[in-house]
């Protein structure tokens, strides 16, 4: 089984109103010095990896799923992690919290 | 002609889409989100509402019903989808029309009589009016934003598929004030506004609407 991590960004150029809003709230909340808030969406996913199979098949299908489901390319940017192995061991860049696999 | 009015979980406004094709008078069979089979019909509606809950994306999921890939398919080969405002989504996420819609740049939910210019006459849901006329029709939404990026409007203002537009305040961000669209071929429209709420002098701002409804007849006629 790994553990992996669809993080769902709008892009740039698209504008983020529920960002702008929490940004506004967090001005009348006291904080100072926030210069702009984008709120995205995180998939965490378990995979199945069959005996002998490769992690890296299952993560080209989590891509797959990314793409056609989980993020809309026409106004989102998709990042895929794989956060742990059963092992517990990390992959990819985003393996801050892959310890509690 | 036969019109099919699709059903999804959480769809508002299918029974409204189904008197309008009728009193545009059109035969209407109802069409249910799990049936992969459109049962022979002409043509095509995709109704308002907030299907799936609008769960992930507003029609993200709906995408996947089997209707839907039926309704891909007979869109390809031709036949007149109209999608209004939940429909209009999954239109977009279905890649049958470019873009997609977004949260409204004020972040409400807006509802009021909104008067559109009609910018293409020669759809199959557009043909009752005049190029350029104007018309008012109830328009409610909380994510009716349009965007797409630079180039395909562009090449939507070039081609003149930009349907319809909004008249007067900006509603909800729409870039280009566009409201309206329709694919390359014209024979599938997405509509934000709610033109199927505007076909009776009893309720509604009046019977504006009711145009995109027998312009499926008005066509047919003129061929």
């Amino acid at each position: 089984m790994v553990r992996v991590v669809v993080d769902v960004m709008p892009k740039p150029e698209i504008l983020d109103p529920q960002g702008k809003a929490v940004a506004g709230a967090l001005a009348r909340l006291g904080v100072e010095g926030v210069a702009s808030v984008r709120q995205g969406k995180r998939f965490e996913i378990e995979v199945e990896v069959a005996e002998g199979a490769s992690v890296d098949e299952r993560t080209a299908e989590v891509e797959r799923m990314a793409a056609t489901l989980l993020a809309n390319p026409v106004i989102e940017d998709y990042r895929v992690s794989v956060l742990a192995d059963a092992a517990g061991r990390t992959h990819g860049t985003d393996g801050t919290d892959g310890t509690d696999a | 002609m036969r019109v099919g009015v699709v059903t999804f979980p959480g769809s508002l406004d299918d029974v409204d889409a189904q008197r309008a094709c009728r009193l545009a008078g059109h035969d209407v069979l109802a069409l249910w989100h799990g049936e992969p089979s459109l049962a022979g019909v002409d043509a095509v509606v995709l109704p308002g509402g907030f299907s799936y809950g609008d769960y992930l994306r507003c029609g993200a999921i709906s995408r996947f019903s089997p209707v839907m890939g039926a309704v891909v398919d007979a869109a390809r080969d031709g036949m007149p989808v109209l999608g209004i405002c939940n429909g209009f989504q999954i239109l977009c996420e279905s890649h049958l029309l470019p873009g997609a819609l977004v949260r409204n740049h004020h972040q409400r939910f807006v509802c009021r009589d909104q008067r559109l210019r009609i910018d293409n006459a020669t759809t199959p849901w557009t043909a009752s009016y005049e190029q350029g006329q104007e018309v008012v029709v109830p328009l409610k939404n909380g994510e009716g934003s349009y965007v797409a990026d630079a180039a395909t409007l562009d090449e939507l203002e070039a081609e003149g598929r930009v349907v319809a537009r909004y008249v007067g305040a900006d509603p909800n961000g729409s870039l280009r004030a566009i409201a309206g669209v329709t694919n390359a071929a014209g024979n599938v429209v997405g509509l934000m506004p709610h033109p199927e709420h505007a076909v009776e002098d009893l309720c509604g701002p009046g019977t504006d609407g009711l145009g995109f409804f027998t312009s499926l007849t008005a066509l047919a006629a003129a061929l």
